[in-house]
């Protein structure tokens, strides 16, 4: 690639040819600051605090999009600079609320962090009150436009990344906002809830319908007898709300730490994962055998079955019958487990510490009550979670370590890794080619579906059964691979959808920042915890085989279609 | 509700064109007096944008409108070359004569306040424009007195 140097504060850097003047910066370590650009968005310009001065131009050019050139001299520092700077910080400042204390971001926010390092303090302008009211509609996201400094990456990030467009701008100049069409409201709208919004939110604008309180009033009710399932992306993250770096997996202690909190058993949705391979494999060998519905998309990602459902209703019928693994581990808390430990199913509560938001809407289906009740109460996001850890004085970094309950704690390699896009892919397969070819994996690992890009294929040989499989993470992805199979160009046999970039470990409910370098890591941590395990595949879970053994008979049995399995509504992007 | 078919031919007309979206939403608004929920919805499944976009465009350009408007649109200058020959008062004569704040409309259907950029012809400050036509020179009788005109208009055609 062609490489060009220039000058950044009188220092030389060598850079590829179309880097902008802010990725050169970053390269000879001097951060700029910004807060509408983010690495995973094409810059828009919006925030006005990146901005830069290049010899011989009149103005001051935004670092994040301004292109670096050959022999260009930048300078980061200049009075003007920091003059401009700080006056385009205290005019976003003049329409912030700064209710700091009360605000969820309180601890994680750009808008506090990137003022500190303008060394903001005071605010020269008046402050002008943003009209605003809170969009509560949505059983997922709320969205506080008051605190919008409209830096436009839930825009992007809901029309480029999720290819959804739920959010949109509104007005001009100073009347400009943040908002869905015609104010509807995001629970009105074909909002997918998956949250990515608000892991781009540098600000209070946007954050999850929180479930503390309701999970913090069953704690306290003695007559609930309350139970956790955590998803596998959850490990791998929580540590970040508890100053670890990203990628670190901490398992165990937080299995400590729930355990602390009063949980009465402390699951693993890693059960009903391995679970999920039984019933969606076997689905898949059934429609290959029986020539059904043709490419088997997978339901595990609830913000990508609200896609499909809006967009895509005439592909429903691809959709596996699964249910996703919380929602199994909803309906067998409620009966599978209930039975065993003699309880009744309305004294069982059922919390899931999610990394998604989406999961909140799913667990508020009405057809998702297999059990007799709701079979899953609240859903916390990875950050609740860690709010509640840390409200009782926990700091999980120094926590020993536990161990999950038996029997809905245990798990295998296969399920730990369904937090990564392309995971469920390689643990169905694993599963599907000992089953076809009654031979074991010579390697357990398929790397062939591994990686971050948007949209993978791999073709697995199972003893003369080829199977075609495509991932895809992220909605722009997903929408890609749904044209192919409108058109009639997809062959696949078999496709794995996450609505996250990254996957689950990418979602809308885990720490925030994110970015690919910290995607990445987390997913390094999932494999890794894959490889610590001594069981890897699902299919070999002795308490998945003991479940069937004991309670749901064999794969796709009747009881197993009762409790495990759903079906999908057709909905329109509009409403009529 | 609107007979909606029109809008499916005012966008097949820009069939061949690469952005049609502002001549969709200009052609849209001559023909239904506003660019509604209903209507924009329509636009976005035919023209293949999503409803977010298009009504940002809408809501954008301040001579498109989501809302009803009244049968005259009043638009005052309130840039600084009007501002300094007296466009306030001239304002002010105009919002009490009407009863109305900008951006309001009369029970009676008849006018809209709204204010308008520069229109360019500050040699003739203060300006107003009524619907397409600009008057100028303006002092707060006078600027009553077109109303009026107008007001007059109506009824006789009636």
């Amino acid at each position: 690639m062609e490489q060009i140097t220039l000058k950044i504060d009188g220092r030389p850097v060598t850079v590829p040819a179309g880097s902008t003047v802010l990725e050169a910066a970053e390269k000879a370590q001097i951060t700029i600051p910004r807060l509408c650009y983010h690495p995973d968005l094409p810059p828009v310009s919006a925030c006005r605090l990146c901005v830069v001065e290049i010899k011989g131009d009149r103005l001051l050019r935004t670092a994040c999009s301004w292109k670096a050139s050959e022999g260009m001299e930048v300078t980061t520092s200049s009075r003007v600079v920091r003059e401009s700077r700080k006056i385009a910080m205290e005019l976003l400042l003049s329409r912030h609320p700064m209710r700091c204390t009360e605000c969820v971001r309180n601890g994680s926010c750009e808008l506090r962090t990137v003022a500190d390092q303008l060394g903001i303090r005071e605010i020269r302008f008046a402050y002008n009150e943003r009209k605003g009211f809170l969009d509560t509609s949505s059983l997922a996201v709320v969205r506080d436009p008051g605190k919008c400094i409209l830096c436009r990456r839930c825009v992007q990030t809901c029309t480029m990344v999720q290819s959804v467009s739920a959010l949109g701008m509104e007005n001009r100049g100073y009347d400009v906002w943040v908002d869905t069409p015609f104010g509807k409201g995001l629970g009105d709208v074909a909002c997918v809830a998956c949250g990515q919004c608000i892991d781009r939110c540098p600000v209070g604008a946007l954050y999850e319908n929180s479930h503390i309180q309701r999970v913090w009033d069953a704690l306290d009710n003695p007559n609930l007898h309350v139970v956790v399932q955590t998803a596998p992306a959850v490990r791998v993250a929580i540590g970040e709300e508890f100053g670890m770096p990203a990628g670190s997996l901490v398992t165990d202690k937080m299995v400590t730490a729930l355990r602390r909190m009063g949980f009465d058993k402390v699951f693993d949705t890693d059960f009903t994962a391995d679970l999920t391979i039984m019933e969606e494999g076997y689905e898949l060998l059934g429609r290959i055998k029986n020539g059904g519905t043709l490419p088997l998309l997978t339901s595990c990602s609830p913000g990508w079955i609200n896609f499909i459902e809006h967009f895509y209703p005439q592909l429903l019928p691809h959709v596996s019958s699964c249910k996703s693994p919380q929602q199994m581990f909803g309906a067998l808390a409620k009966t599978y487990y209930a039975e065993k430990a003699g309880l009744q199913a309305k004294d069982i509560y059922v919390v899931s510490v999610m990394p998604c938001t989406a999961k909140k809407y799913e667990s508020d289906r009405a057809e998702m009550n297999s059990s007799g009740f709701q079979d899953v109460d609240a859903v916390l996001t990875t950050r609740e979670a860690a709010t509640m850890m840390k409200q009782i004085g926990i700091n999980l970094a120094e926590l020993p370590e536990e161990e999950y309950d038996a029997p809905l704690g245990i798990s295998t390699g296969a399920a730990v890794i369904f937090g990564n896009t392309g995971g469920v892919m390689e643990a169905a397969l694993r599963t599907v080619y000992e089953v076809v070819t009654k031979k074991p994996l010579d390697t357990v690992e398929i790397t062939a579906v591994r990686g971050m890009e948007g949209v993978r294929e791999a073709e697995i040989d199972l003893d003369g059964l080829k199977v075609r499989a495509a991932v895809a993470n992220g909605l722009a992805n997903a929408r890609k691979l749904m044209e192919k199979i409108v058109s009639g160009e997809a062959n696949y046999h078999f496709i794995e959808i996450m609505a996250c970039p990254g996957g689950c470990i990418g979602g809308g409910g885990q720490p925030v920042p994110t970015s690919l370098d910290i995607r990445k890591k987390r997913a390094d941590a999932l494999y890794r915890a894959d490889r610590g395990l001594k069981i890897r595949k699902s299919h070999e879970n002795p308490a998945i085989l003991k479940l069937y053994e004991e309670f749901l008979g064999e794969p796709n049995s009747h009881k197993a279609h009762d409790l495990l399995h759903t079906h999908y509504t057709a909905k329109t992007v509009y409403s009529e | 509700m609107h007979d909606l078919n029109k809008i499916d031919e005012i966008i097949q007309a820009y069939a061949d064109t690469r952005t049609p979206l502002i001549y969709v939403l200009k052609d849209v608004q001559k023909e239904y007096g506003l660019l509604s929920d209903e209507i924009l919805t329509r636009v976005a499944q035919k023209i293949n944008i999503p409803l977010s976009e298009i009504y940002g465009v809408a809501t954008f350009y301040s001579l498109f409108t989501t809302t009803a408007k009244g049968k005259h649109i009043v638009r005052c200058c309130n840039n600084a070359p009007c501002h300094v020959k007296g466009s306030k008062a001239v304002l002010d004569h105009i919002k009490s004569y009407l009863g109305l704040e900008m951006g309001e409309t009369t029970p009676d259907g008849t006018f809209t306040l709204e204010f308008t950029s520069c229109l360019g012809l500050c040699a003739v400050a203060p300006v107003m424009m009524v619907d397409n036509e600009v008057y100028g020179n303006l002092t707060p009788e006078k600027a009553v007195a077109i109303l009026k005109d107008y007001k007059m208009k109506g009824t006789s055609h009636a």
